[in-house]
């Protein structure tokens, strides 16, 4: 008997947009034509061997034997030689373009290899988009194992013991959370799933979504059964319509299969699944302005208490959790919540993800343990590209901080990054070079929040925009000595003043350059330009200081904006 | 004879009608039913806003005021092709905004704006996914990574060979 053969194609935005498609067809024509019954053709998620620049990634299983960067006549080739002839064909395999080394298997490639993939445990491994798939790795076991032995107490206590912490950013503790709103006495409860992921310049929840999204799905109906609710929704981001497509398979799929509905599994308990679509605008990702949001007015925040656990949707208590912090969900009930736990630190358990961009070797995901120090996450990624030294590692994204070359020893773990300035956000890793200008870095951040701004509360939209105003000055070599004293004031009043999680973390990435950088804010009044000649061009992009005027009441010319549509201020 | 804005209306009227259908009975319509009537019109024009308010509810303001505060939603119509380049932190550290720059000077629009002659709108768009290919630039949603100010001329330059307007 032949062995089944399974090629899994990767179907993610990088490997798409280098040709992926095209690819797939040329599999399909070939298997086809060469009518192999042995061989089955799927897309899938992102594989996760760092090497997204360089797709499209073939992986072909059971042997796990990795392709990349091959083109439609290549197609032939694997086909004929390996799945039909049963010779892989060494000289399309994977070769790594700083070393020269070859790997035959995706598990080879290091980047691969160190990592401990527990919240992408499938993804690049199933077709997303299969739901036997999902349950041949053992997807939906703890659903049934939930629904037949455990109370709703019982749910809540294993959460709580395996020590999970919201992956949104702030580190909730996800069974506390769960807890509350158990406890809350209503007749309609809710279960709301954060796909907002507007952090600019991370993706690990649209990978997760991508390509595992039953893993989500397992995740919320648990959630459901343990704080009584029956009814939850998906919460995702526009631009990521991908994402979309694929969890409405999965939840009619699960439909399907008796997994969502009425009485599931015959427990009694019933639960079903919505998803709202967003709209575009950053602030959504703040649990009350989610809320406002899938309750379709405009997505301001509220101030809590009331926490939406006690007053959510539609006034009723609502659970909001990250993608990733339900994915983690199903693993932990299987598994065990020590084992979970003795994945981390004592504060921090599990693992953590991200999405390692900027000036590194090979971006990607990458999924380590908490309390792997920034520097091995580096390392993982390759390192820094032609012979350049790491000047600074961004992460939290706009709510996070710059930490220079001599913090990297700190450990991923929320308490640990939040006391160097930084925090752990909900999973961008930017990485700088020497020729990163941290200034711009700043204005960067500083310019996305004010544009952000829902615009309600008086420190944020105004003080976002006078930062932006004195970064840009300072940018472009107009900027004196008091424009630091005054910085910091601004960014300290925006912190302690405003009303919501955006304004009060946006100033972070201002006071940590200010920390850890505040030699390059001096070489730029000092010089009158930019030393790197990085922030003129920049800063021209977005005008800042030149472009629209603020009226003397207050209130930007463009009136008070939502996202001031064309930018800031 | 009757004129062509009458028309248009009777147009926009069943399209809305058809729209409010889909979302009979739902908890929450009013951005679902926006967003799939800009799906269908492009944009969302004065006359869906009125007829969206007397079916629901909300007020002609406040769904103006729905329409203004998200990013995706929009009273204006668009150009044909839209090009947008993405402004999420990999990018911009890689030479994201230089291509914007380029884009600009090329179609003498800025960032929100659409060429007189709806062939074109500019716009940015937070992080696509594809940092690894940083910079990228979304041409309707193609992504096209790696970009630089000579690849993005090349590209509209091939674009309006194939297809002229
Ligand atoms: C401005 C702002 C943006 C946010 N964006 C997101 C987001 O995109 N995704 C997310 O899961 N949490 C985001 N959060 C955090 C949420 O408010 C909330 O804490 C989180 O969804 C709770 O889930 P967790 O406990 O599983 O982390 C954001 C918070 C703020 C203040
Ligand atoms: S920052 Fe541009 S694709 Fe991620």
């Amino acid at each position: 008997m032949v062995t089944p053969h399974r090629v899994l194609v990767c179907h993610e935005t990088p490997c798409v947009a280098r040709g992926a498609v095209g690819l797939h067809a040329a599999f399909r024509r070939e298997i086809d034509r060469l009518g192999l019954d042995h061989v089955s053709l799927e897309i899938s998620g992102c594989h996760g061997h760092g090497l997204c620049s360089q797709g499209p990634s073939v992986v072909v299983e059971p042997s796990g034997f990795f392709y990349n960067g091959i083109q439609p006549p290549d197609a032939e080739v694997i086909v004929r030689e390996h799945l039909s002839g049963g010779r892989p064909v060494q000289h399309l395999f994977h070769r790594d373009p700083v070393t020269g080394r070859t790997a035959a298997r995706y598990a080879d490639v290091d980047f691969f290899r160190r990592q401990r993939r527990v919240a992408l445990r499938n993804c690049g491994r199933i077709n997303p988009e299969k739901i036997e798939h999902y349950v041949d790795r053992g997807g939906y076991g703890a659903l049934q194992l939930v629904l037949s032995t455990m109370r709703p107490e019982d749910v809540i206590e294993l959460v709580e013991d395996s020590g999970l912490r919201g992956r949104g950013g702030a580190g909730f503790p996800t069974g506390r959370k769960w807890r509350f709103a158990r406890r809350s006495s209503s007749d309609v409860k809710y279960v709301v799933c954060n796909a907002d992921e507007g952090n600019p310049g991370a993706f690990t929840d649209r990978s997760v979504l991508e390509g595992d999204p039953h893993a989500v799905v397992e995740g919320m109906i648990i959630a459901g059964y343990a704080v009584g609710a029956r009814r939850g929704y998906l919460y995702i981001r526009a631009e990521y319509p991908l994402a979309v497509r694929r969890v409405q398979k999965a939840i009619e799929d699960a439909r399907d299969k008796g997994f969502l509905g009425s009485d599931l599994l015959g427990s009694g308990f019933s639960f079903d699944l919505e998803i709202k679509e967003g709209a575009g605008a950053f602030v959504c990702g703040e649990e009350t302005a989610l809320l406002a949001s899938i309750q379709s007015r405009r997505g301001m925040p509220r101030p809590r208490p009331p926490f939406p656990t006690d007053v959510g949707l539609g006034g009723k208590p609502t659970v909001i959790n990250n993608v990733k912090t339900l994915a983690f969900v199903p693993v932990i009930v299987d598994r065990g919540p020590g084992w979970f736990s003795s994945l981390g630190t004592p504060q921090s358990a599990g693992t953590a993800v991200f999405a390692l961009t900027g000036n590194i070797r090979y971006s990607g995901l990458v999924e380590v343990p908490m309390g792997t120090p920034l520097a091995e996450i580096i390392d993982i990624g390759g390192g820094i590209p032609d012979g350049r030294k790491v000047k600074a590692v961004h992460t939290g994204g706009p709510a996070g901080g710059s930490l220079p070359a001599d913090r990297l020893d700190a450990p991923v773990d929320y308490e640990a990054l939040q006391e160097l300035g930084s925090t752990m956000g909900s999973g961008g890793m930017l990485v700088l070079d020497e020729d990163a200008c941290m200034v711009d870095v700043a204005r960067f951040f500083m310019d996305f929040a004010c544009s952000e701004s829902c615009g309600q509360c008086a420190p944020c939209r105004l003080g976002t925009g006078q930062m932006v105003r004195i970064l840009t000055r300072i940018a472009t070599g107009r900027g004196a000595r008091e424009d630091l004293v005054l910085l910091r004031e601004v960014a300290d009043t925006v912190k302690h003043a405003s009303l919501c999680g955006l304004g009060q973390t946006c100033s972070n990435p201002v006071l940590a350059t200010l920390e850890y950088f505040k030699e390059e804010y001096l070489a730029h009044i000092r010089e009158g330009k930019c030393p790197l000649g990085v922030c003129e061009v920049r800063a021209s992009v977005r005008p800042g200081e030149q472009g629209r005027e603020f009226q003397p009441g207050g209130l930007p010319a463009g009136g008070v904006g939502a996202n001031l549509k064309g930018g800031c201020p | 004879m009757r004129d062509n804005s009458e028309l248009i209306t009777d147009i926009y009227r069943s399209i809305v009608r058809e729209v409010l259908s889909d979302y009979a009975g739902h908890q929450w319509p009013l951005i679902p039913v926006l967003q799939k009537t800009q799906q269908r019109i492009g944009y969302i024009p004065p006359q869906c806003v009125r007829l969206i308010s007397q079916a629901l509810g909300p007020s002609p303001v406040e769904i103006q005021g729905v329409i203004s505060f998200y990013e995706q939603l929009r009273d204006t119509p668009r150009g044909r092709t839209v090009i947008r380049t993405c402004r999420g932190t990999a990018c911009h550290v890689r030479g994201g905004p230089e291509v914007m720059i380029r884009l600009r000077d090329i179609l003498q629009i800025s960032e929100g704006e659409t060429t007189a002659d709806l062939a074109y709108s500019l716009e940015s768009v937070a992080c696509v996914g594809a940092c690894g290919l940083a910079p990228n630039v979304l041409v309707d949603d193609e992504v096209h990574g790696r970009m630089t100010p000579q690849k993005i001329e090349q590209l509209l330059q091939d674009r309006e060979e194939e297809e002229p307007w």
